[in-house]
């Protein structure tokens, strides 16, 4: 990046020179030298589109972890107001709608695991359909998605996929409101109707972890983390049904943004406004999307106890927090000492509620919401927890991975699938995967250091570090 | 050999209620036993020289497509879409799917076409190795051939959808080109 078009704000905040607006939204980007320094010239340009957005309030925030997107950087945060002129934004929520990451806290340690290890990879592999090309093993009847789409986890719930203490640990307990299956079009639908209970393929996985470390003993204790224990994180998101909303209205929102009154600074930021006729069919669908990601995690996550079941008949897999990171969310948020009801965006973000927030589950509210960042393969993963001050600085937000170093492109240059997995094995880490190529389009060295992305988070009031996660087995599509 | 076909009509608006928006790719499938439109001999090797048919993106792929035509370099943007889910040279060309759309802006014909492509390979699921297109005006005909994935086809990373970042169609030399970012 060019630093020369950012101001330090302080050691892990930067403000983007020339992006404040006629309304005096700004681009903040949170992170320290080094890592912003890292980032593409693009992630400014990006950043500075999402701020001259309508109704923005307040800043365009870029995460730790933020990178090239399209339309918004992943990694980019922004709220809008519809009171005055906010927008919805497809291209702000993206293709993956509702991709997030489902943790499960196991009774098991990694001594408990030892003697099971490769075949418990083997069986994962078998059990979670998973790739390009894969089926799943529901197969649904049309009146199905739609109750998928109106109850989201509840759905797979009462279909005997996990049982009612799952919904308190997911994000709007299994389901948000205002999903509208009649503004999803009948070719999503379609799409679909094979790919519930899939992981998909890419930067999705199912990762079996060991907790290696903990940062916060009293905030553990709270998640029910212990150095030595299991836990295993599952990502992945709406499938087929999220894609194609995502492609739908993308196209249809960036044609109507001109009749509309919307100068787009970028077509990808294809937008109407909330209060709009096509705003809110964009919402509904999005909605609907959103608890087919969170049906489609609720499924991953029975199938991965049953899996497990197999060879420990007496292990308990409890859901410790499911996070999404493609969403947009209404939400109350304090501003300049108003309470105020704004559409979040988060694209590639997490939130990251404090303590004290009413909509966290008794369990956590003292601590803050569990925030997940997904780390490589060959690296780790962070736990933290929301702190109050994120409010102020990201609408509650934080940082949702790594965030890669370099393009898929440039990493299958540098690195053979078969080469790295045995490297990784060598290593202690079982990678199991149908894609060679995409084994090395995901090397542990295409991604930055997940250790610098959590500590930033961490330094920049995001969220706090609670544990850190050390992959043993990862599922690959 | 005989094929099935899968058609996808897009020429018109869906409907969804009084205010939609919606532009749909797929307003009807069918299963039909021949094909109803010829597949041009011409167009029918894809080759995906890899090193010119693909630039850099950060987090996605961005793919790129030349043809001495415009049609010839969305043909070649489809080759190099689905060649990052598997080795178009293993894809047989046994399942043709059809797709026809209406679309005034060239830019957003790309977006079109790739995207009505990804949606239907992966409803029929089926892996695409060869495309086909025509253009009359505003209307955009065009298909593909494949078949339904199985064990010897090379599993690479499933393409969401074509994006509208760094979208370009523009003429370079003798040559048309077009490029957009796809997620991944």
């Amino acid at each position: 990046m060019d630093m020369s078009r950012i101001e330090a704000i302080n050691d892990w905040s930067w403000r983007v020179k020339r992006a404040s607006t006629a309304a005096g939204a700004e681009a903040i980007l949170y992170g320290d030298r080094e890592l912003v320094a890292a980032m593409d010239d693009k992630v400014i340009e990006q950043l500075s589109n999402v701020a001259q957005l309508p109704g923005l309030v307040g800043a365009a925030y870029a995460m730790p972890d933020a990178h090239w997107g399209y339309g918004f950087p992943i990694g980019g945060v922004a709220a809008f107001d519809p009171a005055r002129g906010g927008i919805v934004s497809a291209g702000g929520v993206g293709f993956d709608i509702s991709c997030g990451i489902r943790c499960l806290r196991t009774s098991l340690t990694f001594n408990d695991l030892v003697p099971h290890l490769p075949r418990l990879a083997d069986r994962l592999l078998r059990d979670i359909p998973a790739g390009v090309g894969v089926e799943g093993k529901l197969h649904l009847a049309r009146a199905d998605l739609d109750d998928i789409m109106r109850e989201g986890a509840g759905w797979a719930i009462r279909h005997r996929y996990g049982d009612l203490a799952d919904l308190p640990f997911i994000e709007e307990r299994g389901c948000v409101p205002g999903a509208d299956p009649m503004a999803v079009s009948p070719h999503a639908k379609q799409r679909q109707r094979g790919e519930m209970g899939t992981l998909g393929s890419g930067n999705h996985y199912l990762e079996v972890q060991m907790v290696d470390r903990i940062d916060d003993e009293r905030t553990a204790a709270a998640f029910g983390l212990s150095t030595g224990q299991i836990v295993v994180s599952i990502h992945c998101g709406s499938r087929g049904l999220g894609h194609q909303i995502g492609t739908d209205y993308l196209v249809s929102l960036a044609k109507a943004a001109g009749r509309l009154g919307i100068v787009l600074p970028d077509r990808e930021l294809a937008c109407a406004p909330i209060e709009s006729p096509e705003g809110q069919q964009y919402l509904g669908a999005m909605n609907a999307a959103t608890n087919v990601a969170l049906a489609n995690r609720q499924i991953l996550a029975a199938m991965t106890r049953r899996v497990f079941a197999h060879f420990f008949p007496h292990a308990r897999l409890e859901t410790l927090f499911d996070v999404s990171h493609n969403t947009c969310k209404v939400e109350e948020h304090d501003v300049a000492g108003h309470r105020r009801r704004l559409y979040v965006h988060r694209k590639g973000a997490t939130r990251s509620f404090g303590p004290g927030h009413p909509d966290l589950p008794d369990r956590y509210r003292d601590v803050g919401q569990p925030v997940i960042i997904g780390g490589s393969m060959g690296t780790g993963s962070y736990v933290l927890a929301g702190t109050t001050a994120s409010e102020e600085r990201a609408f509650s937000s934080a940082s949702h991975g790594a965030g890669r170093l370099m393009s898929r492109h440039q990493a299958l240059r540098q690195w053979r699938g078969r080469e790295l997995i045995d490297q990784l094995r060598e290593r202690g880490i079982l990678v199991r995967t149908h894609s060679m190529r995409g084994a090395a389009e995901e090397a542990p060295g295409a991604y930055k250091d997940v250790d610098a992305v959590a500590r930033a988070t961490e330094r920049a009031g995001l969220a706090r570090r609670v544990a850190f996660l050390r992959p043993k087995i990862c599922v690959k599509g | 050999m005989r094929g099935r076909q899968i058609t996808c009509s897009g020429s018109r608006t869906h409907a969804v209620n009084a205010t939609s928006v919606i532009l749909c790719c797929a307003a009807s499938f069918s299963l039909a036993r021949k094909p109803a439109m010829t597949y041009p001999s011409k167009s029918t090797t894809n080759n995906v020289e890899r090193a010119d048919a693909y630039f850099e993106h950060g987090a996605d792929i961005g793919v790129i497509g030349r043809g001495p035509t415009l049609e010839a370099a969305f043909e070649a943007v489809a080759a190099a879409t689905f060649a990052i889910q598997t080795d178009l040279a293993k894809v047989r060309p046994l399942i043709t799917v059809q797709v026809q759309f209406e679309e005034s802006d060239v830019e957003l014909a790309l977006v079109r076409w790739i995207n009505t492509l990804l949606s239907l390979a992966r409803c029929a699921g089926v892996a695409l190795g060869k495309f086909w297109l025509r253009r009359d005006g505003n209307f955009w005909i065009g298909g593909a051939r494949g078949e339904r994935w199985n064990a010897g086809h090379e599993r690479g990373t499933e393409v969401k959808g074509a994006t509208l970042t760094a979208l370009s169609v523009c003429r370079v030399g003798s040559l048309w080109e077009a490029r957009c970012v796809v997620d991944v």
